[in-house]
Order: structure tokens, then C-alpha cells, then sequence
């Protein structure tokens, strides 16, 4: 038996009209690796916040070695050696690691930072955990790999005993991935216990020693996980067995649009660098990747909001030079944005709103807005595309994440685009949503849609796309069809190993 | 080109740059103070007033200078906590919550100012700091009357610029109220509340604000009047940029701001009506306008200034 | 305690803001007032006599609200694009010296209902000009154009002061710095006889709900909306982002210099430096206490007139200074602010 370390009781908390947490309680052994694993929106994030003191709980108590700690109060749990370390790093672009890492570790009273002995004790932690980096180096320079391992060495500067990790891989390529598991391994073989969130089975069933599994706010079960297996997990962690569709086979039509050697230049650095695609009638084109390596751009480059530098885009057979967004709309590319909330749609405005600005001309007469026009478009749209929560008068903001998309899908696969740009569409969204999602691709795709599908979830890409291409550092890889490719393979390609035109499909 | 020759050369100039110089100084400083933890101090200008004729009235009522100096940065302080309320605690628009201070704060000062001093033909004023001898120093020929024949608060002002320097540089606080205008979220995960860091910042800063208004009716002047501040408040904020937000920088620009400001003023003596007064008295606006267009791009803003800080809420 | 955002505005609360807001502002300042040694309430009723008492009162009242309406206006609309135009006190000069320019040396010795439009237009494009640079200037260097607005009120200021020094100066003033004149016949006619009271109030009015049916109507006017809640949003669906916001600083800057038109000619005929006593600065009031809502603007633009003009006869009566019109309505955009996060957001614990 391992003596225990932290110990979560009966913890509950509340916001507004959902239960985030609902009565769970957790320990965690000295040396041990736990992961706690469920979808988004489990209710995996609120508990940890409770555990360092970001939240007060409703009810229920942290304990670390025995002693309850302050609830809300993030100093606290600092003492007691719980170390965070954040799925959006918590750092300073602007500081440097040194200054990063060194804040709130001294008194404010103090007269002058102690920026030598600081200097030693970063220097020996990172060569204990090898995690090396320059101290002096401006955070915003680094690598997002780099970064996390600042993230890390913060906490453990702190002295951190218990390392909570959030999400630790999202950002990561394979390999990073890879090493990262193997640092977090020697840590707890040093003695320092680990709670790691996840929603990935993999990587639960690789670097975990005990698996705690929520779900709605509830803890519905816990493992150990020589004990249980992926098939198991992923039943627990979703509940019902939701089906998610998959493609049938299909004869892709001739190609829409081909990409030959476009370079994007944004503020000065190349975005995408000489990328080529194709993509035909009826297809699912799928680019997979970590997320920076140039799909913003990409997506962009489709949605008429950037200018090449070099290369032609081939649309139907015509060069179409820089597409803007009038043209791209009016050429029939349907555009589902990566950040809804940021591009898709504007909160405050109405949803009819939302439905018609990209289209503003065809609801407008002689600068006035056809309005009653506008809002029965807003409906049709709500109709056939199962959007709830709203009526086409109410604010936008109010809808959940997944209404949301299907406002965003709806507006553009009402008017039967001939290509469709998909961003991440199912980031975020419960698995009902994934699944009604992945339906209406799917469906456009039937009806003779190209399809363009960014992503950075493997399942989603391989049930979805009949092509799959890699981007890494805004280059693309040589389409793999999807039948010849497994997890390992791309899992290879989305860390930039591929050959040149192997095995071009 | 002899009466440039001419300006430059006279100690007199290099003495006005400093005396010019004072309010900026303090002023900038209070609000990179400010804006290096994350909140933008638009009242700035109305504190500023409001500073000049809270310390004037101090002294005019009896109270030493240093004491009327230190009624202004209490003045100051009170509206600074204004705006850290509405900015910090509610989270408000930093430029509207700002503008509203300043019109607040100057309305406030020129009513009570009319409330406590009876109109009169001319303006009631009171005995200013008076240049310190420093042995030795002052009496160097050129030098000594150029830059050692300021009053005491110009000294300070000059101190306080370095100390906050320091302060932001090299103390745990520093980087304490820095993390709090780069990523307040950072800040809250390693154990330092940023909301207090914002509020510190602008209160201190505010006081600074305060001080530098105070120093044009106890010092630069002898007396106040409405409106006098004349947009140097703003002025601040652009050297703000100028600066690029650090200490020892906005000294420099206060300084550099006041050199042409000094020699417009005497190139306007020297050239005698030939050019219309107003033409000079637009140059330091116009400069200001010009220094953010050169400063704007180049400068690396604190990544979370204007970005309120509600706890839990990304 | 923590602030948690509404789910649902209620309508109520919406429409009683600006109430709870004058009426806190009200309530600080009565203790100014008494802090003064007056009588709190009898000051009040001194100051709706003043605005309110006789006929000349209320002309004088309404007057004063015309060239409120018109800045009100120009910070409504540009604070709803995002666009911080706090420069509506150089853009009212402009207009103003631009209307005395057009009038004095171009269109004098034309009919007076061919000059007055002509006029007003000069005076319009004036105030647009002056917005249009640091339009620029935020577009092509993004130099936030909270300051450059801010600096350029004293450059033009500046710059009127100059020309009725030098070239524009009437030389019929004994040496008064004040500009040549604009012809009687273009001066806008009365509303009231023995008032100051001109149709410029009906001017101001119509503008009002101009701008309301081009907010709400009109493509343009949702366009400048989506660019003000969201600028990557409206850039993604196809909103020209500079164009949007040069139509929008047009409007702004027009509305402005149209003030200062109207005032010279609706009131002076000529031009001085002190003809504006801030109304720049509190069209920025008059904006926020509005919600940014153009017919509300209206209403602002009325208690700030009322404010100011009742504030002078109260100051003769009962020896507090006027500058407690300054303070309340300084007091009202304060409380108006918080007043509006309180109808966004709920106290949690």
C-alpha cells in the first residue's frame, strides 16, 4: 500500500444551472501516476481547479498529506507542493524563463530578486528531470514543446510534490508526446505523484498506473489499468455507445480546386511553405497535424481572408489568383471556421443575424436589410439543421457550443456549396454533436461536396476522409488514401516523417 | 542659424528642459507604473489637475510644500482607487472608465477650488520651492546654472525614475506587478493575486500623477487656474509608448520632449511674431502624435494591458 | 464574491439604467452641495427653475442641447464600431471654423437658403477630415487613436486659434481674436422670436433618427456593428474592415463638425475660442449615458443641457460654483458605467 498523498472528499460544485462536480472523491499515492480521464465537459477541469484553489468547492475538502487545505486560496496549495500545469500555458510570453519560473517564489518585501541562487536551483532540476533549457531565453521564442517543459519546471521550482497535468499531449507532436511520458515516468520513479487529464485512451492505457474515469460531473468509475482495457475506458467514458458515422466508399468526381506551390507569408513568416493539394467532387480531403503548424493559414488561404505570396489556386479549372471572401462565397466554398466564437459568429449579434452577414448582399436591397427575408432564412436553417436553443431574434451567444456549429454548418450547406472548408468542426462538442457533425459532412459529401477536413483527432480524419495529407510547419505531406493508412503511420506523418510523392494517391 | 546657435547655448534653456521636463516625468512614470500591470490610466489628465490644485490649496491654507506635494498624491491615490475599482474589480473599459475619471477629477478640483477661493482680479498664489545651491556643482559656469539650479521636486522626479527602474527590474515585486500586465492568469497559478498588483500599481501610479500635477502650481508656477494642465496628461501616455514602457526610457523621452518643448518656446522669443505664437504651442502635441507612429509597431506591450481579470474566467 | 455574466438582460433594467444612473449622480453630488454649506434640495429645484422656469429658460435649454445631440451622436456612433473617437471637441472647432471660412470668402452674396446646406456640408467635411487621421494612423501603424483623437482636440484648437489671429480675424472686433462672420442671411433661422432657439435643434433631432434607421437598417449600419463586436469575425464574413470604418469615421467627425456649424451659425455667426464649453467632452457623456442608442441620445443630450444651464442660475442664487454641473455630469457617466455592468452581470458569492 502507498502512503497516500492527496485526498479529494466529496467534492461538489455548481455553476448556475449545471453540476460541474458532483461528489467526487480521489486519492493519490506517493510515486503513483493516476489519469483522470472523460470527455469535454466531464467536469475534469473544474475538479483540478478546485484542487489548486482556482475554485471554492460547495461542498467537500482537498487534502495534501493529511491537511485540509484553504479552499480558493491558489498560494496554499502552492505550499503544500501541488504544482499545475496548465493545457494553455500559464506563461509570459514577454518574461524570460528565468522570470517566468521565479515569480511569487520570493517575498514582495524583498529588496532584490535572488537571481543567482534562482539560476543554480532551475540549473539542477533540470538536469535531474532532463529537461534542459536557457533561462535567459524570452518565452515567446520558444518552441511550444519548450514551453511546456517551463510549465513543468515552474512547478517543480515550487518544490511540487503532486503535478497535476492538464491535457499534458494536446499540443505535442508523436514524439513529443512520447518523451514527455518517459520524463513523467522518471519523476514518479523519483518519488513525486502525478494526476494526469486526458481524454485520449492511448496514452491513459501507456503512462497511467490507475485510471479515474468522469463523466457528467460524476466519477463513474475507477481502474487500475493493468485491469481494464480501451474498449472498456471508452464505454465508461462516454456511456452510451454512441455511433459515430463513417464514410462509405464513393467514386470521387472530377477535381474543384487544386493548390500548386502556394507560399502564405503572415507578419513576416511563412505560414504555409510551397504547399500542393487536389481536391475533387464528392471527396473528403483530410489534413491532420498538430495544431500551429499552419492550419489556421491554410484555412484562410480557402476562407478569402489571406493573400499568397507565390503559387496558383485552381479553382474549376480557372486560376482565381487571391480569393476574397465575396469571391469565395460567391464561387460556392461553404466555410466552417477552426474558433466559432472568434470567426464563426459574433455573440452579441442576433442569429438571423449570424445566418446572413456573409451573404449581406443577397438580403439586401439598395443598402437596406431585407430583414423579414433574412429572419426566414434564419429559420429554414434552424429547421433543417436541428438547431436549439434559440429562435432566429435571439442572441447568438446564448447557444451551446454545438448549436452553434450547426448554425455555422447550416447557413452553409443550406446553400449546396460546391466545396466545404471544415476546421476542426468537431472540436469541443459533446459526442452527440460529433456524431450529428460527422452526419452532415458526410451527407454533403453524398450530394457532391469537396470536402476539406482539418483536424488534429486521428479517429475523426480516418472515418471521415477518403485522402489524408500531414501538415508540419506549413508544409504539406503526399496524400495517403485512407484504406493503406493505420494510427502508427500518420501518428509518423504529423511528426514530419513522410518521403516525398512514396505513395501519392 | 546663429539663434539656434544661440538658444543652445544658453544655460537658461537647459535649466527650462529640466523645469518642463518635472511634470512629464512624473506623469510618465505613473503611468507606465500603471500600464505595466495591466490598466491603462486615461484619468491621468483629470488626476493630474486635480493634483495641482489639492497641493496649491494645501500650502495656500498653511501647509509646508513638501506637505502640499504629499496632500497631492493622496488626492491622486483616491481617484487612482477610483479607476482601480471600475477597471480592476468590475473589470470596465479601461478608456472609458479612464475618461470619465479625468472629467470627474478636473470638474472636481476646479469646483471645490471655486468653493474655497472667491473669485478675485487677480489670482491668489503662494511662495513656490525655490531652486536648491548645490556647493560646488552649481557654481560650475555653464553647467551649474543648467542643471544645478532646479527645485527640489526636479531632483526627485529624476531619483524616482531610476528607483522605479530598479523596482521593475530587479525586485520580486517587479516582476510581481509585471506578470500581473503579461498574464494575470500566470500569476494567480504561482500565488501572486493580480488584482491586488493592479490595484497597488495604479494607486501608486496615480499618486506619481498627482505629484506631477502639483509640481506646476507649487514649483513651475505659483499659482492655479483651470485647464492648466493643458493636455500634458496626455502627453504622458503617448511617452508612455515612447518609451516602450520602461522607466528609465520615459526619463530619457520626458527629457528629449522637453528639449524641443524649451527650444520652441525660445526660438519663438528669438523670432519674434514672425511665425504665429500657436504654430509652437501645437509642436509638442504633434510630436507626441509623431512618436506613437514611429513606437506603436516596434514596441512590445504588456500582453495583457486593457484585459480585465475576472478570476476563473479565461 | 464573484461577478457572474446574465444569461438575459431583463428589458426593465435595460431601460431603468440610465435613470439609476442620474439619479445616483444626482444623490454624490447633493453631497457636494451640502458639503458647501447649501441646501441640497432646494438647489435641485433651483436648478430646474433655471432650466425649466420661463420660456427663455427653456429656449436657452434647448439651445444648448443642440450641439449635445450632435457630438452625443458622433461618440455613439463611433464607439459601436470600436472606433474611440474622443476627438469631438477638435472635430467641433474645425467644423466651426471651416463654416466661418466657406461663408466669409466663398459663398458670401449667394441666397441664404443656398448657403446654409453648403455651410453646413463645409463644416461636416471639416470634422470628417480631422477623424479620417488617426483613422489612418491606427490603420497603417496601429497607433490607438484614444490618444491621437485626444492630442489632435488641442492641435486644432491650436489651429483656430491661429487663423482668427491672422487671416480669418475680423477686423470690425476692436482687436478681439474672433473670426470674420457668416452673412445674416445664412444664419439659421429662430424658433423662438427673442431666443437664441434656431432649427439647428430640429437639425439635430432628424440626425437622431437618421442615424437610428441607418443602424438599424440599413446594410452598412450592420456591418459597423459586426466590425465593433467583432473585428476577425466581421473580417471572416467578408465585412471590408477600412472601408466599414471609414464610412463610420465619416459619419462620426461629420456629425461633429456639423455641430460646430450649427452653432456658428445658429447661435454666433462667428467664431471664437471659448464657443465650446466641452461639448466634445460630454457628447462622450451623452453617448455612454444613451447606451450608445441615437434616440436616447436625445434624451441625454437634455439632462446634460438642463445640467449646465440650470447649474448657472443656481450658482447666482446659492453661491455654488457652476462647475457642479461639470461634476454631476462627470458623476453620471461614471455611475452609468457600473450601472450598465450590473445589467450584465450578477453578484455571486
Amino acid at each position: 500500500m502507498r502512503e497516500t498523498v492527496l485526498e479529494i472528499s466529496g467534492v461538489s460544485k455548481r455553476f448556475g444551472d449545471t453540476l460541474a462536480n458532483d461528489d467526487i472523491s480521489l486519492t493519490l499515492g506517493k510515486g503513483e501516476v493516476v489519469a483522470l480521464l472523460g470527455e469535454n465537459g466531464a467536469g475534469k477541469t473544474t475538479l483540478m481547479s478546485i484542487l489548486f484553489g482556482h475554485y471554492v468547492p460547495d461542498t467537500g475538502s482537498v487534502a495534501v498529506n493529511g491537511e485540509v487545505l484553504a479552499p480558493g486560496k491558489p498560494r496554499a496549495a502552492i505550499r503544500a507542493g501541488v504544482g499545475m500545469v496548465h493545457q494553455h500555458f500559464s506563461l509570459a510570453p514577454n518574461l524570460t524563463v528565468l522570470e517566468n519560473v521565479m515569480t511569487g517564489t520570493e517575498s514582495l518585501f524583498s529588496l532584490a530578486s535572488d537571481t543567482k541562487s534562482a539560476r543554480r536551483k532551475l540549473a539542477d532540476i533540470a538536469e535531474r528531470f532532463g529537461l534542459a533549457v536557457n533561462p535567459d531565453a524570452r518565452v515567446g521564442d520558444l518552441s511550444v514543446g519548450e514551453q511546456q517543459r517551463v510549465e513543468i519546471l515552474k512547478a517543480l521550482y515550487n518544490d511540487a510534490k503532486i503535478l497535476v497535468l492538464d491535457e499534458p499531449t494536446a499540443v505535442l507532436t508523436g514524439p513529443e508526446a512520447e518523451k514527455l511520458f518517459v520524463t513523467l515516468k522518471e519523476m514518479a520513479a523519483q518519488g513525486l505523484s502525478l494526476i494526469f487529464i486526458s481524454h485520449k485512451l492511448d496514452e491513459v492505457m501507456a503512462a497511467a498506473d490507475r485510471v479515474v474515469v468522469l463523466r457528467g460531473g460524476r466519477q463513474v468509475a475507477e481502474r487500475k489499468a493493468s485491469e481494464t482495457s480501451k474498449a472498456e475506458l471508452a464505454e465508461l467514458m462516454v456511456g452510451r455507445k454512441v455511433e459515430r458515422p463513417v464514410r462509405e466508399p464513393a467514386t470521387p468526381g472530377p477535381v474543384v480546386l487544386e493548390a500548386v506551390g502556394i507560399t502564405v507569408r503572415v507578419d513576416g513568416v511563412d505560414r504555409l511553405k510551397s504547399v500542393d493539394f487536389t481536391l475533387h467532387a464528392g471527396e473528403v480531403l483530410g489534413i491532420i497535424g498538430v495544431s500551429g503548424n499552419g492550419q489556421a493559414t491554410l484555412a484562410a488561404l480557402l476562407s478569402g481572408t489571406v493573400k499568397r505570396a507565390s503559387g496558383d489556386l485552381v479553382l474549376f479549372g480557372r486560376g482565381v489568383g487571391d480569393l476574397t471572401v465575396a469571391e469565395a462565397i460567391s464561387e460556392g466554398i461553404g466555410r466552417v471556421p477552426e474558433d466559432r466564437n472568434g470567426e464563426g459568429a459574433i455573440g452579441e449579434m442576433a442569429i438571423w443575424e449570424n445566418a446572413v452577414l456573409e451573404r449581406i448582399s443577397d438580403y439586401s436591397r439598395h443598402g437596406l436589410v431585407q430583414r423579414g427575408a433574412a429572419i426566414n432564412f434564419a429559420s429554414q436553417i434552424i429547421e433543417a439543421f436541428d438547431v436549439r436553443g434559440g429562435t432566429p431574434t435571439s442572441r447568438t451567444r446564448l447557444l451551446s457550443g454545438g448549436n452553434m456549429q450547426k448554425l455555422i454548418l447550416g447557413r452553409n450547406l443550406i446553400e449546396h456549396p460546391k466545396i466545404l472548408l471544415a476546421a476542426q468542426p468537431a472540436r469541443g462538442l459533446d459526442e452527440g454533436a460529433v456524431a450529428a457533425v460527422h452526419e452532415r459532412i458526410l451527407e454533403a459529401r453524398r450530394a457532391g461536396t469537396a470536402v476539406l477536413l482539418i483536424s488534429e483527432d486521428l479517429d475523426e480524419v480516418m472515418a471521415l476522409a477518403d485522402r489524408i495529407q500531414a501538415i508540419v510547419g506549413g508544409r504539406l505531406s503526399p496524400p495517403v488514401a485512407a484504406e493503406n493508412a493505420n494510427t502508427q503511420m500518420l501518428g509518423l506523418m504529423m511528426a514530419g516523417e513522410w518521403t516525398e510523392n512514396a505513395d501519392a494517391v | 542659424m546663429n539663434t539656434i546657435v544661440d538658444i543652445l547655448a544658453s544655460a537658461g534653456l537647459w535649466a527650462a528642459v529640466l523645469r518642463i521636463a518635472t511634470p512629464l516625468i512624473l506623469g510618465t512614470l505613473g503611468a507606465v507604473l500603471s500600464e505595466r500591470s495591466g490598466v491603462l490610466n486615461l484619468g491621468i489628465e483629470g488626476i493630474m489637475t486635480f493634483g495641482a490644485m489639492v497641493g496649491w490649496l494645501a500650502v495656500f491654507n498653511g501647509a509646508d510644500l513638501w506637505t502640499g506635494l504629499f496632500v497631492a498624491a493622496l488626492g491622486g491615490a483616491v481617484f487612482g482607487a477610483l479607476h482601480a475599482v471600475l477597471t480592476v474589480t468590475l473589470g470596465l473599459s479601461q478608456h472609458v472608465s479612464g475618461l470619465g475619471v479625468t472629467l470627474f477629477a478636473s470638474s472636481f478640483a476646479y469646483y471645490v477650488f471655486r468653493l474655497m477661493v472667491p473669485v478675485s482680479g487677480s489670482p491668489p498664489t503662494i511662495e513656490p520651492f525655490q531652486p536648491i545651491d548645490i556647493p560646488g556643482l552649481s557654481d560650475l559656469p555653464f553647467i551649474g546654472p543648467a542643471f544645478f539650479t532646479q527645485t527640489a521636486p526636479t531632483y526627485l522626479a529624476i531619483a524616482l525614475a531610476l528607483l522605479l527602474a530598479y523596482v521593475l527590474a530587479k525586485t520580486p515585486l517587479g516582476l510581481a506587478v509585471r506578470m500581473a500586465g503579461e498574464n494575470p492568469h500566470a500569476a494567480e497559478a504561482q500565488g501572486v493575486n493580480p488584482m491586488v498588483m493592479r490595484y497597488g500599481a495604479v494607486i501608486a501610479g496615480s499618486a506619481l500623477m498627482g505629484v506631477g500635477g502639483a509640481f506646476l502650481t507649487l514649483s513651475a508656477f505659483n499659482s492655479f487656474f483651470p485647464t492648466m494642465v493643458q493636455g500634458r496628461g496626455w502627453i504622458c501616455i503617448a511617452l508612455v509608448v515612447f518609451a516602450t514602457w520602461r522607466p528609465e526610457r520615459a526619463l530619457f523621452g520626458a527629457l528629449l520632449f522637453a528639449f524641443f518643448d524649451g527650444f520652441q518656446l525660445r526660438l519663438q522669443t528669438a523670432l519674434d511674431g514672425a511665425v504665429p505664437y500657436q504654430i509652437f504651442l501645437m509642436i509638442p502635441y504633434i510630436l507626441s502624435i509623431a512618436a506613437l507612429a514611429v513606437m506603436a509597431r516596434r514596441a512590445r506591450v504588456p500582453q495583457a494591458l486593457m484585459q480585465p481579470y475576472r478570476r476563473g474566467e479565461r | 464574491m464573484r461577478f457572474e455574466r446574465r444569461e438575459h438582460r431583463p428589458t426593465a433594467l435595460v431601460i431603468a439604467t440610465p435613470l439609476i444612473a442620474v439619479a445616483a449622480a444626482l444623490g454624490i453630488a447633493g453631497i457636494l452641495i451640502a458639503l458647501a454649506g447649501a441646501p441640497v434640495l432646494e438647489a435641485y429645484w433651483k436648478i430646474l427653475v433655471g432650466a425649466f422656469g420661463s420660456k427663455l429658460s427653456i429656449t436657452e435649454t434647448l439651445t444648448r442641447a443642440t450641439p449635445l445631440i450632435l457630438t452625443g451622436l458622433a461618440a455613439a456612433v463611433a464607439f459601436r464600431a470600436n472606433l474611440w473617437n474622443i476627438g469631438g471637441e477638435g472635430q467641433f472647432y474645425l467644423g466651426a471654423i471651416a463654416t466661418a471660412a466657406v461663408g466669409a470668402h466663398l459663398t458670401a452674396g449667394l441666397p441664404g437658403f443656398v448657403q446654409m446646406p453648403i455651410l453646413m456640408a463645409s463644416g461636416a467635411v471639416a470634422g470628417m477630415i480631422l477623424l479620417l487621421l488617426p483613422l489612418w494612423l491606427r490603420l497603417r501603424f496601429s497607433v490607438d487613436e484614444v490618444v491621437t483623437t485626444l492630442l489632435l482636440n488641442f492641435v486644432a484648437i491650436l489651429f483656430v486659434s491661429m487663423l482668427i489671429d491672422t487671416v480669418l480675424k475680423d477686423p470690425m472686433a476692436f482687436g478681439w481674436p474672433q473670426s470674420e462672420a457668416v452673412e445674416r442671411v445664412a444664419r439659421l433661422p429662430k424658433l423662438v422670436d427673442r431666443s437664441r432657439l434656431h432649427i439647428g435643434l430640429l437639425v439635430a433631432v432628424a440626425f437622431a433618427f437618421i442615424v437610428h434607421f441607418i443602424q438599424s437598417r440599413t446594410t452598412f449600419g450592420l456591418r459597423s456593428r459586426a466590425a465593433g463586436l467583432n473585428a476577425r469575425g466581421a473580417v471572416f464574413a467578408g465585412v471590408p474592415l477600412a472601408r466599414t470604418l471609414v464610412l463610420v469615421a465619416m459619419l462620426s467627425g461629420g456629425l461633429a463638425g456639423l455641430a460646430g456649424s450649427i452653432e456658428v451659425l445658429g447661435v454666433k455667426g462667428y467664431v471664437t475660442t471659448d464657443l465650446s464649453p466641452g461639448y466634445g467632452y460630454s457628447g462622450i457623456v451623452v453617448a455612454m449615458l444613451a447606451n450608445l442608442h441615437p434616440i436616447g441620445v436625445v434624451l441625454a443630450a437634455l439632462f446634460t443641457a438642463v445640467m449646465f444651464v440650470g447649474a448657472d442660475g443656481m450658482s447666482r442664487s446659492l453661491g455654488i460654483p457652476t462647475y457642479i454641473a461639470d461634476v454631476t455630469v462627470a458623476l453620471s457617466l461614471i455611475s452609468m458605467l457600473v450601472a450598465v455592468f450590473f445589467t450584465q452581470y450578477r453578484v455571486r458569492r
